[in-house]
């Protein structure tokens, strides 16, 4: 099985910790506004109908990312 | 220095607040948080007022102020937009910001959410680096209980050296600690607050900067935060800045020279902007991280089996869209089901005082001119406006707060976001839009919440393509007329309940074409980033909605309705009295816009009450009914099946309902939503085509279906 690379991949129910955010601007703010920095642990609950956007569990809030951006955050799974 | 004449200009009133002393004692106390951390709720709960709270974010979209006495003092109280950080994204989150760093609040309060602490906490260490004068309010307890997390407020006390308040904002009395504890804020200056330490580069760059700051500044601004926002190249607090402290500090030559200096510290060490960004920011999340470690206790995973059952349910591959199919229909079958009975009972009651005026006017022996114009010409058309109008909003504004409080509607957004995204727009305008069928120009207001300035545009201009509230009536009137059937039954309000959910479709479905069109054409662009917080689910409170809804919105709309319709009923009563060269106004009138009005299958009547009906939606069907009855035809009126054959009897077919239908959903936005889009673009460009694209796609729509009627039928 592959493991997943970025967050776009992490399937529902899957755990990761977040190695590296690989965007800059505006986005880096507001993910880390949100509590998504180096290190944390980041759970995906579920997909939207259509596939896109997904539903993530991090520091306790669920919050969607489109895949367009989560794609831009690498993590490792246990 | 001080106040510059930008500052008192026009271009302040997008980016800060005013407040209103009435005396000057009055203690100003701002209210912060994340959103949908109960804000509001606890905003209400001291203040008393009713503002309308909701279970999404962004949803204190109109600043809220109001006063409240605590031991003799009175306190201004200040609802700020919901903000996860003092970095702004969004139009919203900037006024936040603003007042919170040049508003001058004597105290703030910072309310966080007690089931997710350690991100709140960002917010309160960030609000702690402005002023030392902060409360910590920890609201929500109740739930993050159920939930298992136990939180020790003594203790976080302690470590953060400011009051942390523990609240249940829905029970008034854990309120008393929190303003007792206001109180004391505001009385002496706060010196053991927490202080966060950066990185050691960014603190000899700050060691370098702040003290020339200092200096400066005196006590205007904290200068070790000013410093910070400085060597992060903030522009949009640039700006700020210079509307507060003049242009001349900025030019000042040893600011200038500190600031260059500590930057090339910074970059010494090998730190860009961008790096620098990132360790400020990390540094907060990681002391957030800290402080909560042995603060909060977690007994289970903090989200819940029911929430990820509904959520399953909600938001799942196959249910998803057929649940919210169904959600909207229930909803409008309960609008119709439940408007049904009290609209005949209100339409008895208002026609039957209609006789007794008649009786009253005749006992007086006043001139029948009198009498048809108060009673025949205001009075009719302001009792079919709360007869007709009336029900249907007074059912439907409830349940609508209802799902706004229970949470569907950040999933609604969740759900929509990837068609939004093929338009290259944001999938937050699902949440607006949602607010239009509410009222379009709250829904306007409402786009606030996108962070993009052009997806914000696209939705503001894309709003009035949901009917509002106003028009339901009309359409619920209509399809019961000439598809459903009047007879009330069953199945009549389920076909009615189904027809007008695909009405509603078909405006849904235009706003994605509409919001398509213009992100390829005028308003071009690549979606920016999307995040949206998914809040866990709520039992809304049943008494305390109704009543909110009622009171607040129903009877206000209802009121404007009102008053409009009075002068519009005494327009229309001239213009069919006033006659020139043997044609009264309204027939000259008319029979001018006949041409148009028969090209979209309608008559000059029915264009007519559109326009009239600018100011509310709600006048334009008891506008058509007055003019029709004042061109002489008698009916019993305030039934469906009377309006019915007035409407046959003036020509109308199933084809000229269409018509209307298509008209009421695609026209101009009422005069309300236009000065809100206005308000919002700063733009008379923007508003003017805000108006001219849901006109001529109504206008092209009736022209089409009526061309292809014409052909086949």
């Amino acid at each position: 099985m592959k493991y997943p690379q970025n967050l776009s991949q992490l399937m529902p129910g899957q755990h990761a910790r977040v190695t590296h955010i690989d965007t800059v601007g505006a986005m880096r703010r507001r993910l880390m506004d949100l509590g998504l920095t180096l290190d944390t642990e980041i759970m995906c609950l579920g997909r939207s109908p259509f596939g896109d956007p997904s539903a993530y569990l991090i520091r306790g809030a669920v919050i969607a990312i489109r895949a367009k951006d989560s794609q831009n955050i690498i993590i490792e799974t246990e | 220095m001080g106040l510059t004449s930008h500052s008192t200009g026009t271009n302040a009133i997008a980016t800060s607040l005013t407040i209103q002393k009435q005396s000057p004692e009055d203690k100003i106390i701002a209210l912060a948080g994340n959103p949908n951390v109960g804000k509001s709720t606890i905003f209400n709960g001291l203040t008393g007022m009713k503002q309308h709270t909701g279970n999404w974010p962004g949803k204190t979209v109109n600043n809220a102020q109001g006063t409240y006495t605590c031991e003799g003092q009175t306190c201004i109280l200040v609802d700020l937009p919901g903000t996860y950080s003092l970095m702004p994204h969004s139009a919203e989150e900037e006024i936040a910001r603003n007042f919170l760093c040049f508003g001058k609040p004597d105290a703030i309060a910072v309310v966080c959410d007690a089931s997710c602490l350690e991100r709140n906490l960002n917010l309160v260490l960030q609000t702690l680096e402005i002023s030392s004068k902060v409360i910590v309010c920890v609201n929500l307890t109740d739930e993050a209980e159920k939930k298992g997390i136990q939180i020790q407020t003594e203790r976080l006390s302690e470590k953060l050296g400011v009051p942390v308040i523990p609240t249940v904002a829905r029970n008034r009395k854990s309120l008393s600690a929190l303003t007792h504890a206001i109180q004391q804020m505001t009385k002496q200056p706060n010196l053991s607050a927490y202080h966060i330490t950066y990185p050691e580069p960014v603190e000899e760059a700050l060691a370098a900067l702040v003290p020339v700051l200092q200096r400066k500044v005196e006590d205007r601004m904290n200068s070790r935060w000013l410093g910070l926002r400085l060597l992060d190249f903030d522009d949009s607090l640039l700006e700020e800045i210079r509307f507060c402290l003049g242009d001349s500090f900025l030019n000042d030559q040893e600011v200038k020279e500190s600031l260059d200096q500590a930057r090339a510290l910074l970059l010494k060490a090998g730190i860009d902007t961008e790096t620098f960004r990132d360790l400020t920011v990390s540094a907060l999340v990681k002391a957030a991280e800290g402080l909560c470690t042995d603060v909060v206790k977690m007994e289970r995973p903090v989200y819940q089996f029911l929430d990820w059952k509904l959520d399953r349910l909600l938001t799942g591959r196959l249910i998803g869209y057929p649940a919210m199919f169904l959600l909207l229909a229930f909803l409008l079958w309960l609008t119709i089901t439940g408007a049904n009975y009290p609209s005949q009972l209100l339409a008895d009651l208002l026609f039957r005082f209609q006789d007794f005026l008649s009786a009253w006017f005749q006992l007086l022996h006043a001139p029948a001119w009198l009498h048809s114009m108060l009673v025949m010409g205001i009075y009719r058309v302001v009792a079919w406006v709360v007869s007709v109008m009336l029900p249907p909003m007074a059912v439907f504004f409830p349940l609508f707060t209802l799902l706004e409080d229970s949470g569907y509607l950040p999933r609604l957004a969740y759900n929509l976001d990837k068609p939004f995204q093929c338009c290259h727009a944001c999938g937050k305008q699902a949440l607006c839009m949602a607010m239009g069928f509410g009222c379009n120009a709250a829904g306007v207001t409402g786009c606030r919440i996108i962070d993009s300035e052009r997806e914000r545009l696209l939705a503001v201009l894309t709003n009035s393509f949901v009917p509002c509230n106003g028009r339901f009536p009309t359409l619920i009137a209509l399809i019961s007329i000439f598809f459903a059937g009047v007879s009330g039954s069953f199945q009549s309000s389920l076909l009615c309940a189904l027809i007008l959910t695909l009405v509603i479709l078909l405006g849904i479905g235009m706003t994605f074409a509409v919001t398509w069109l213009l992100s390829v054409t005028l308003l071009r662009g690549i979606p920016s980033a999307f995040t949206l917080e998914l809040p866990p689910y709520r039992r809304p409170q049943l008494g305390s909605v109704i009543v909110r809804s009622v009171f607040d919105r129903t009877l206000f709309v209802l009121g404007r309705a009102a008053a409009v319709a009075a002068p519009a009923g005494l327009v229309i009563w001239l213009m069919a009295n006033l006659t020139v060269s043997n044609a009264s106004l309204l027939q000259l009138c008319a029979s001018a816009l006949d041409p148009l009005a028969g090209l979209m299958g309608l008559d000059g009547v029915i264009l007519i009450a559109f326009i009239l009906g600018l100011p509310a939606n709600e006048i334009v069907m008891p506008v058509i009914f007055m003019a029709y009855l004042s061109q002489g035809t008698l009916t019993e009126p305030g039934s469906f099946a009377s309006m019915k054959s007035l409407l046959l009897s003036h020509g109308w077919t199933w084809i000229t309902a269409v018509n209307t239908m298509l008209f009421s959903l695609f026209h101009w936005p009422c005069s309300t939503t236009l000065l809100t889009i206005y308000k919002e673009t700063k733009s008379l460009r923007w508003t003017i085509l805000a108006a001219l694209l849901p006109t001529a796609a109504g206008i092209l729509l009736c022209i089409l279906f009526t061309g292809t009627c014409r052909i086949f039928f």
